[in-house]
């Protein structure tokens, strides 16, 4: 099973805290690979939350491609972080010749978008950029989007670090919301797109589990919205639904467990809003999980989210002290970060719940 | 001497011929008291011994004349292998045994073109039985327990809106609906369907009703049956329990005159209207009831003359999908108020995905279902030559039906149910599963209930004379003294304890692929050992 792991922090902290965190809970496949993704910045973007930052990995032909692309489409390059790694023979990782993370200005015309429009006008930029790069076989696009970075790659969760020099704290990454995650996806073939964290409009996500409706979610899905691809892993699953339930029929975010893991009808029959709650089960009943999984997702104000399935397979529990929320697959990971924090204040989220951390890092539990 | 007729009709040319054992018979009567055809009688046979007594061989002959049971040479009253003598006889004396030269599908045409009740025998390859749910949880999702666990049984019956439809408003951070949305029921996904009162006789119907009634207030499964074409008894119309039933309206509209008069004294909904366009046994074929079996109490139910009904092909005035939308629909939904989902039934046929696609794209969304019937449903009477030779498997119906709307993604919309054959090996269950990864919200079942109640007609011929009023187990006649034979409560027994088992085996099912609600869609949790069948169905091929 995936050890999941994310750390909403009043000050800016740095990935190896990330690291910290995960690092502790490996067993079995879980030195497979290492994703994370960052959401609001500190470090060398602070000066460009508002600036979409593209996160990519490739070669030099992808990178070229890249560019061609984004100058025909009129976004300028206005910053750029080139991680410089540390080649030390013996790493375990399949590294990617070129890293990519670079903010650009929107084109001259989004002045007169509306929110949404820039929103999809980034989505669609993304989405073109993955298939260019998929197409060319040079590469693999993660995220653009204001103030979120996203880093993956295959090997060892800990040689990464070091390839990348996040063991050195240097300042140059840093943020004060990290969704990480610590293997590929071994069930199908090994494919930088199918580690999660996914990422899509502001949304992130990690789950871990076995998505027992994963068929019918992706037959579903993929008529939803033109961003729900891939589907390389079964947890992309999880983000598209949050994403749709959030984003496109922007329900109130509670709803989103009503549609993963509804009530059964007796319960739903005994309820004030029985209603709503019978009409999403009738019209979402494709978007339902079934099997053991736990979700940790950020949302684009930068609230973190998470909940279990409806029979609490998969467990999950949230830590904190005064400067930082944990939310983890185990609870040794939150002790190698937070050993001082008061124990007893730990939450084990049950199987109707939603647990949602605030940005003033307030947590409230929410009865499904 | 007798000469040879060659014309003659002789016990070798039909189906069945009968096993006698005249050593053991008694002649007691009770064997040809009970078969309601005719074709066994009492009659005399000559018969020449020959004996010696003494110590030294002193033939002497004698002729006597002895009482038999016979096998009657008829094309009309013949055995139909029910095996009620058998059954009946308490020396083991008779048996009715195939025939593997009969002569009769050739001979018995004389009348035009041969009628009989039953299913399909030709067809009765069963796709189902290819196909293994093979995908088990195991390690990362674990089985569930199938008697620790809730099961969530239940499936949708009516029109769904897709989400961005939904009459949803946010107010102070709810959701809270602000219009009207089609009614949709949630029931269990094994519907009794539709037998009506006149092909069914009146107990074996009750028996039926009757076990609904248990299994939805005792047993708290909310099994709904459909009331097929000719009507309901009033009083049941003016019951609480209505709201099981789902009213049928087929193209010969008998006994809507009762119902539609019923409606201001109705306390209840019932469950569903259900349109029948067609049947899967006999596809363009409409309804047939034989005058034999039009009873006076059937006459008064449906609001007919002693006549032989037959119910046209087709609805009159229905000329396309659009008008059957139009008319038969919105009238049905208006006559309800639009609160009781209303479905059709079509026979399936390599048409059905067309139909289907224009019922999901009607602008009123009011269908509330799509009934697939495959040719392996039964029917009480039809022409031979419709029964066998037309008709369209389901399976791969439901599965073209259901990938046709998953490409529009409209899966789900209007829900989808199977039936012809369901259960036709006796496990209802493992095949409304199979049926329902495949993209069926559940099946419907008919033939099953009547075999379980005591109908003894298989797809090897056997019996199959339900067209003929004179059913040997009570069940598909109005004679008064066949129905006798058919106890209602232990019937209505018999099949609550089926259904129990039913729900018992599909948890048997759910748990070990991990679900703990229906498996509409998991099409992922099926494999083949055929491989033309899982290349038409999409699914894995295994070996
Ligand atoms: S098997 Fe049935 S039809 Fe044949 S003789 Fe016996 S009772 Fe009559
Ligand atoms: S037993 Fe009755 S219902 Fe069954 S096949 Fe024979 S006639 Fe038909």
């Amino acid at each position: 099973m995936c050890r999941i792991g994310s750390i909403k922090s009043r000050t800016p902290i740095q990935p190896s805290t990330a690291l910290r965190l995960m690092l502790p809970q490996q067993e079995g496949h879980d030195n497979s690979g290492f994703a994370m993704v960052l959401q609001d910045l500190y470090g060398i973007f602070s000066g460009y939350k508002d600036k979409p930052l593209l996160s990519l990995s490739c070669t030099q032909k992808g990178a070229q491609l890249v560019e061609d692309y984004m100058d025909a489409h009129n976004f300028v390059q206005i910053a750029e972080w080139l991680p410089v790694p540390v080649k030390t023979p013996g790493l375990s990782i399949q590294a990617m010749p070129y890293y990519i993370f670079r903010n650009y200005d929107y084109p001259e015309d989004a002045v007169k978008m509306t929110e949404r429009e820039k929103e999809d006008l980034l989505l669609d930029t993304r989405l073109a950029l993955r298939k260019i790069l998929e197409e060319s076989g040079q590469g693999f696009v993660y995220s653009f989007w204001p103030d979120v970075l996203t880093l993956k790659e295959i090997g060892d969760p800990s040689d990464i670090a070091t390839y990348f020099r996040l063991w050195e704290d240097n300042g140059c990454l840093a943020a004060k919301s990290i969704v990480a995650q610590c293997r590929q996806n071994t069930n199908y073939a090994i494919v930088r797109y199918a580690a999660h964290p996914f990422f899509l409009q502001g949304y992130t996500l990690c789950a871990n589990g076995e998505n027992t409706f994963y068929t019918k979610n992706k037959e579903f899905q993929k008529s939803l919205h033109r961003g729900y691809i891939g589907f390389e892993s079964d947890s992309q699953c999880f983000l598209n639904t949050l994403h749709y339930v959030h984003h496109e029929l922007q329900w109130p975010l509670g709803y989103y467990k009503h549609v993963i893991t509804p009530l059964p009808f007796e319960e739903i029959e005994e309820r004030e809003d029985r209603e709503v709650l019978t009409g999403i089960r009738q019209s979402l009943a494709n978007l339902e999980i079934n099997g053991p999984n736990t979700v940790i997702g950020v949302l684009p104000d930068a609230r973190m989210i998470t909940c279990c399935d409806s029979k609490k397979l998969r467990p999950v529990v949230v830590g904190r002290d005064e400067n930082m929320v944990a939310i983890s697959s185990e609870v040794c990971g939150i002790n190698e970060i937070m050993p001082n924090r008061d124990m007893t204040q730990d939450i084990y989220p049950n199987e109707r719940e939603v647990v949602i951390i605030g940005n003033d890092l307030e947590v409230q539990r929410w009865r499904q | 001497m007798e000469a040879v007729r060659t014309q003659d009709v002789g016990v070798n040319d039909l189906p069945w011929k009968i096993e006698y054992d005249r050593d053991r018979c008694t002649m007691c009567g009770s064997c040809v008291a009970s078969c309601s055809f005719q074709a066994i009688k009492a009659s005399v046979e000559r018969k020449s011994i020959t004996r010696s007594e003494g110590r030294e061989p002193k033939p002497l002959h004698e002729h006597s004349a002895i009482p038999v049971i016979k096998q009657v040479a008829s094309l009309t009253d013949f055995c139909r292998g029910c095996g009620m003598c058998e059954k009946v006889c308490p020396n083991n004396a008779i048996r009715p045994v195939r025939n593997p030269d009969t002569r009769k599908s050739l001979l018995s045409r004389d009348n035009g073109p041969i009628k009989r009740g039953g299913r399909t025998n030709l067809s009765a390859g069963r796709t189902l039985d290819h196909i293994i749910v093979g995908r088990i949880s195991q390690m990362t999702d674990p089985s569930l327990d199938s008697a620790r666990h809730t099961f969530d049984i239940r499936a949708p019956f009516g029109r769904v809106l897709s989400s961005k439809e939904l009459p949803f408003a946010v107010v102070d951070g709810k959701l809270v609906k602000k219009g009207h949305t089609p009614p949709v029921q949630y029931i269990y996904p094994l519907i009794f369907s539709d037998m009506s009162i006149g092909a069914l006789s009146t107990r074996a119907w009750e028996a039926v009703a009757l076990a609904v009634g248990y299994l939805n207030e005792k047993c708290h499964l909310p099994v709904r049956m459909s009331s097929g074409e000719g009507g309901m008894p009033v009083k049941l119309l003016q019951s609480e329990y209505l709201k099981y039933f789902i009213i049928q309206i087929a193209s010969g509209h008998f006994g809507w005159n009762r119902i539609i008069k019923a409606i201001p004294y109705m306390v209840t909904d019932p469950a569903g209207v259900l349109i029948k366009i067609g049947q899967g046994a006999k596809p363009g074929d409409g309804g047939l009831l034989p005058s034999a079996k039009v009873a006076e109490h059937i006459q008064a139910i449906r609001g007919v003359p002693k006549a032989t009904l037959s119910s046209p092909p087709n609805h009159q005035g229905l000329y396309s999908i659009e008008e059957s939308v139009q008319k038969m629909h919105l009238s049905m939904n208006a006559a309800f108020g639009f609160r009781v989902p209303v479905a059709i039934k079509c026979a399936a046929s390599s048409t059905s995905v067309s139909v289907y696609n224009n019922l999901l794209r009607d602008p009123y969304k009011i269908c509330g279902g799509f009934f697939l019937d495959g040719i392996q449903g039964g029917t009480g009477a039809a022409n031979e030559i419709s029964l066998d030779h037309t008709g369209h498997p389901v399976v791969s119906k439901i599965r073209d039906c259901y990938l046709s709307a998953v490409e529009q993604g409209l899966q789900g919309q209007i829900p989808l149910y199977g039936g012809g054959g369901i259960g036709m090996t006796g496990n209802a269950a493992a095949d409304a599963f199979k049926m329902m990864c495949l993209g069926a919200s559940g099946v419907f079942v008919g033939k099953v209930l009547i075999q379980l109640l005591g109908c003894v007609g298989n797809e090897q011929g056997r019996c199959n004379a339900c067209n003929t009023g004179r059913c040997p187990t009570g069940i598909c006649t109005q004679d008064p003294r066949l129905v006798k034979r058919l106890d209602i409560d232990r019937g209505a027994q018999k099949i609550v304890d089926y259904v129990l088992a039913f729900d018992a085996e599909l948890k048997k099912l759910m748990a070990p692929i991990g679900n703990s609600t229906l498996p509409i869609g998991r099409s992922d949790a099926l494999v083949s050992t055929d491989k033309a069948i899982a290349d038409k169905l999409g699914i894995q091929y295994v070996c």
